[in-house]
Parts: structure tokens; C-alpha cells; sequence
């Protein structure tokens, strides 16, 4: 991988109150790839995403973005570096009370004065990109879950971004055409193996593996092999941890232990 | 429950009180700092004005005419024992412009309007749209709060005052419309009885300060809600509950100073 990342993420700890997230985590992002963090739900990844956009501060380690330590800049610092990146959420988070078009031409009235014409193509242009150019004048509440998503990613590469998160094979595209890099979390596995370039992939707050998309699809290690293909029990089991079933089932009050007999 | 662990519980519940006050008042000064957006494009304000003030004005202005209409037949019944129905006007005007009119309409302000915007901020939050404001750079405080916020305190007098109004011509549909007090007795003893500085501006600075406070929690509220359905509900009844008893208790001290002389 490149010398120099894009993102580099070193010995990143971050806890809840006690609650152990993340323990010592290392992630390079090298600039102009698609680099996917994969694990099991409640894993950490969306935790490690927040890091990266600042709005979590680690409890140990760095987060550096571009050469900047996410965590020492100050507000205007922050701002100004996360102008550089799109972000994506999992539902789209599109602002519901704008439309299509507002909501995409929304980071560009915020932080330029360019004139309305200008933004009028930019929007038609970024909207063309993921293909809803003529739902521009629709109302959040009126597209699909897929559409709403689409033009979420559209919206987050309003301003041309230096990173994004998404799940999906249009951030490929977008991501070479724009000469981006993209950090994908992801629990969607073969869709998102086909599309990055390297993967991470967390348990219980530690990288348990990373490698190329075809090191990923081949490896042994249990944890990884559960996760690709898909299987319910393993290493990371089903159930919550809970006392043996038929006990509990048996342990209710007032409850016959043996009515048959 | 032993007599420790009930201690226990009280001095968990104040000091969990004051914590959320003091988180309450950091948000406000915030609000107030990041308020430059609000002011400088007041377009985003002023849509904000039409949501809590223009589409408050028909419950504003509806129970404004039924509570003069009622205070035109209780202040007759009352009145007329002492022989002294001509100072009709003078009862409602006084008690419009003085109580009922600031305080009456901020409560229905605030089950209108601030529950609308706790539960709007709640379920942006819910919904991550406040982060992904943050995510691009937009301070949502900024963008989201301080409009809202300001809409607030500008839409209260302005309710205040017309439900005012509204008020007095219910007194007077009932008064001498119906009842046949004399006209020109109830409007020219209220003119004389009803002071601009000592009433009329009493009640403003009342609006004001009530305005400001329900928008104050309701704006918290939504900002500091759970992200789930439950929690924007629960907010959005805080909001409810807490700006109503707020109301009530800054009303009571706004009084002494205003009238007492304290």
C-alpha cells in the first residue's frame, strides 16, 4: 500500500463510559482507493467512521486525515476539513423538508457564493451521475429506500470529496472518475467485495483480518470465513450470551415444573 | 425502600435536575453565539416565523375572541352588583393586555408551536440529519437552532398582541353587542384606564420574555431528545409540560416586579 494514506488511523482506542469499542486499531487509506471496514453488527465500524469525520474524539491514539490529526483541530479546523470529505449514511439522511435539488445544492449555498446558475448544472450534473436527474424536483418522502441513497451520494459528492462511505457498485465509478478515495462499512459482503480494493475487518474492536478482496473471499480464519459466507454460528455466535433455554423457560414463577406428571 | 436508599434516589433525581439545567443554559449561550447566521440571512428565520407564527394565528386568534367573550359575561355578572357595568372595557382591556394575552398565549404557543419544533429537531436527529449537517460542515446550531429559536421570541408578542385584540373585540361583542353596555362608555374608559408604558408594554416585555422561553426548551428539548420514537415523544411532552409550568412561574415573578413595585 502507498506511503502515504490518505487516512491513517494508529493504535485508535475509543470506549462509551467503560464500554470498550475499539482497542487499538491501525487502518491505512491510501489516496485514490476504495478501502471497505467489514465486521458483524455492533463491531465498531460505524464508531471508527465517526473518528475519521471528528465527531467522536478516540480515547487513545490518532485519527489523521490529509496529513491533520483529527482530534487536536479546533472547530474552524474541522469544518474546513470536512468540507473535503461526503459522507454517506446508512438511511441517506437527506434533509426532508428540502427537495432533491436543494438538498444536493445544500453544502454548495453553504460554503460558496457561487451564483445560482452555476449551482442549477452542478446539481444536474451530480444528480446525472447516480442517474435521478429527472427526480429533481421530488420530495424526499417520494423516492424509494434506493433512491433516497443514490441521491445521498450525490449530495455527499457535492463538493467534490477526498473520501466517502457507501455500499454499492456506483461509488466504483464515482470513486475512479472523481479520483477519490472511499471508505466503505459495510455488512452487505459480496456486494462490497466486488467493488474495493482492500478490506478491514473488525471484531470486538480489533482488525482480526485485512487483505485484498480476493485474500478476504479465500482466508481460513474462522472469523472471516463466518462472516463472507454468510454463516449464522461460529466464532461470533448467534445467540446473546443467555442462561441454558430450557431453564429459562422453566424458571418462570408460578410455573409447573413438571405439569404432566 | 430504606430511608438511605430513598436519600439516595432524591439527591440522584436533583443533581440530575441540575445537570440538565446547566446543560440546558450551555445550549442557550450556544444558541446566542452561533445566532450571526440567523440574523444575517434572516430568510431562514423568517421561514421559521411562518411556521410557529403564521400557522399558530388561527388558535391564537380563535381562543382570543372566546376568553374576551367569556370575560365580557363574567366581568358583567360581576360589575353590574356595584353598579359599575360602563367599566367593562377597562376589565378586559386590563386583563388582556396585562395577563391573559401574554400568558394565555404562550401556553397554546407552546403546545402549537414548541412542540412542533422539538419534535421536527428530534426527528431530524433521529433521522441523523443533524449529523450529516455536521458531516458537511454546517453547524447545526447554526442552521437548525438559532432560526427557530428566534422565530420564537419575534412570533410571541406579536400572537400576544393579537389575541389581545382579538380579546377585546370578543368583550365588546358581548358587552355591548349582546348585553347592551354603552358603547361609548366602554371604549372611552378603557382609552382612559389602560396606560401604554405600565400596561401595554408590560404585557410586551411579558410576551418576550415567554416567547424566549418556550422556544429555549423546545429547541433544547428537540436537540437533547433520544433518537428514537420514543424518546422525540417523550421530548416533545417535556417540552409541553416544562414550558407551561415555566410560563406560570415567570409570570408569577415577572408581576411582582412590574406591579408591586418589588
Amino acid at each position: 500500500m502507498s506511503a502515504e494514506p490518505l487516512v491513517d488511523i494508529r493504535d485508535l482506542s475509543f470506549a462509551y463510559d467503560r464500554r470498550v469499542i475499539l482497542a487499538g486499531v491501525n487502518i491505512r487509506i491510501p489516496r485514490g482507493k476504495v478501502v471497505a471496514i467489514m465486521g458483524p453488527s455492533g463491531c465498531g465500524k460505524t464508531t471508527t467512521l465517526r473518528l475519521i469525520g471528528g465527531q467522536l474524539k478516540p480515547t487513545s491514539g490518532t485519527v489523521r486525515v490529509a496529513g491533520e490529526v483529527v482530534h487536536e483541530l479546533d472547530d474552524a479546523g474541522l469544518y474546513r476539513l470536512r468540507r473535503r470529505m461526503g459522507m454517506l449514511f446508512q438511511f441517506g439522511a437527506l434533509f426532508t423538508d428540502m427537495s432533491v435539488y436543494d438538498n444536493i445544492a445544500f453544502q454548495v449555498r453553504e460554503h460558496t457564493d457561487l451564483p445560482e446558475e452555476l449551482i442549477h448544472d452542478l446539481v444536474l450534473m451530480k444528480l446525472n451521475a447516480v442517474g435521478l436527474r429527472g427526480a429533481h424536483r421530488l420530495m424526499p418522502a417520494e423516492l424509494s429506500g434506493g433512491m433516497a441513497r443514490r441521491v445521498a451520494l450525490a449530495r455527499a459528492i457535492a463538493l467534490d470529496p477526498i473520501s466517502l462511505s457507501i455500499v454499492g457498485q456506483l461509488i466504483r465509478t464515482l470513486n475512479d472518475a472523481l479520483g477519490a478515495s472511499s471508505i466503505v462499512v459495510t455488512h452487505d459482503v459480496h456486494e462490497s467485495l466486488k467493488i474495493v480494493d482492500y478490506v478491514y475487518f473488525v471484531s470486538e474492536g480489533h482488525i482480526v483480518a485485512e487483505g485484498s478482496a480476493e485474500e478476504i473471499r479465500k482466508s481460513v480464519a474462522p472469523y472471516v470465513h463466518q462472516f463472507v459466507w454468510g454463516e449464522a454460528d461460529g466464532p461470533v455466535p448467534f445467540h446473546y450470551p443467555a442462561p441454558p433455554y430450557g431453564e429459562e423457560l422453566m424458571a418462570q414463577p408460578g410455573r409447573p415444573r413438571e405439569w404432566w406428571s | 425502600m430504606s430511608l438511605a436508599g430513598l436519600l439516595r434516589r432524591l439527591g440522584a433525581q436533583v443533581t440530575g435536575r441540575i445537570w440538565r439545567l446547566g446543560f440546558a443554559s450551555r445550549f442557550l449561550l450556544m444558541t446566542l453565539l452561533y445566532s450571526g447566521m440567523a440574523l444575517r440571512r434572516l430568510q431562514l428565520t423568517l421561514r421559521e416565523i411562518y411556521f410557529t407564527g403564521v400557522l399558530s394565528l388561527i388558535i391564537i386568534l380563535v381562543s382570543g375572541l372566546f376568553v374576551g367573550m367569556v370575560l365580557g359575561l363574567q366581568g358583567y355578572d360581576t360589575l353590574q352588583r356595584y353598579g359599575s357595568s360602563e367599566a367593562l372595557g377597562v376589565l378586559v382591556a386590563l386583563s388582556l393586555v396585562r395577563e391573559l394575552g401574554p400568558v394565555v398565549a404562550a401556553l397554546l404557543f407552546a403546545s402549537r408551536a414548541g412542540s412542533a419544533i422539538t419534535a421536527e429537531i428530534g426527528l431530524m436527529k433521529a433521522t441523523e440529519q443533524l449529523s450529516a449537517m455536521e458531516m458537511m460542515a454546517v453547524n447545526p446550531i447554526a442552521r437548525v437552532v438559532a432560526p427557530r429559536f428566534w422565530a420564537g421570541v419575534v412570533s410571541m408578542p406579536l400572537l400576544a398582541a393579537l389575541f389581545s385584540a382579538l380579546g377585546v373585540i370578543g368583550g365588546y361583542l358581548v358587552g355591548v353587542r349582546l348585553i347592551g353596555v354603552d358603547e361609548g362608555a366602554f371604549w372611552s374608559q378603557m382609552q382612559a384606564a389602560v396606560d401604554f408604558r405600565q400596561d401595554i408594554m408590560n404585557g410586551v416585555i411579558k410576551s418576550v420574555v415567554f416567547g424566549a422561553i418556550v422556544s429555549w426548551i423546545a429547541v433544547f428539548e428537540g436537540y437533547d431528545a433520544e433518537p428514537t420514537a420514543e424518546g422525540v415523544s417523550r421530548a416533545t411532552t417535556r417540552t409541553v409540560v416544562t414550558s407551561s409550568l415555566a410560563i406560570l412561574a415567570a409570570d408569577f415573578v415577572l408581576t411582582a416586579f412590574m406591579f408591586r413595585g418589588i
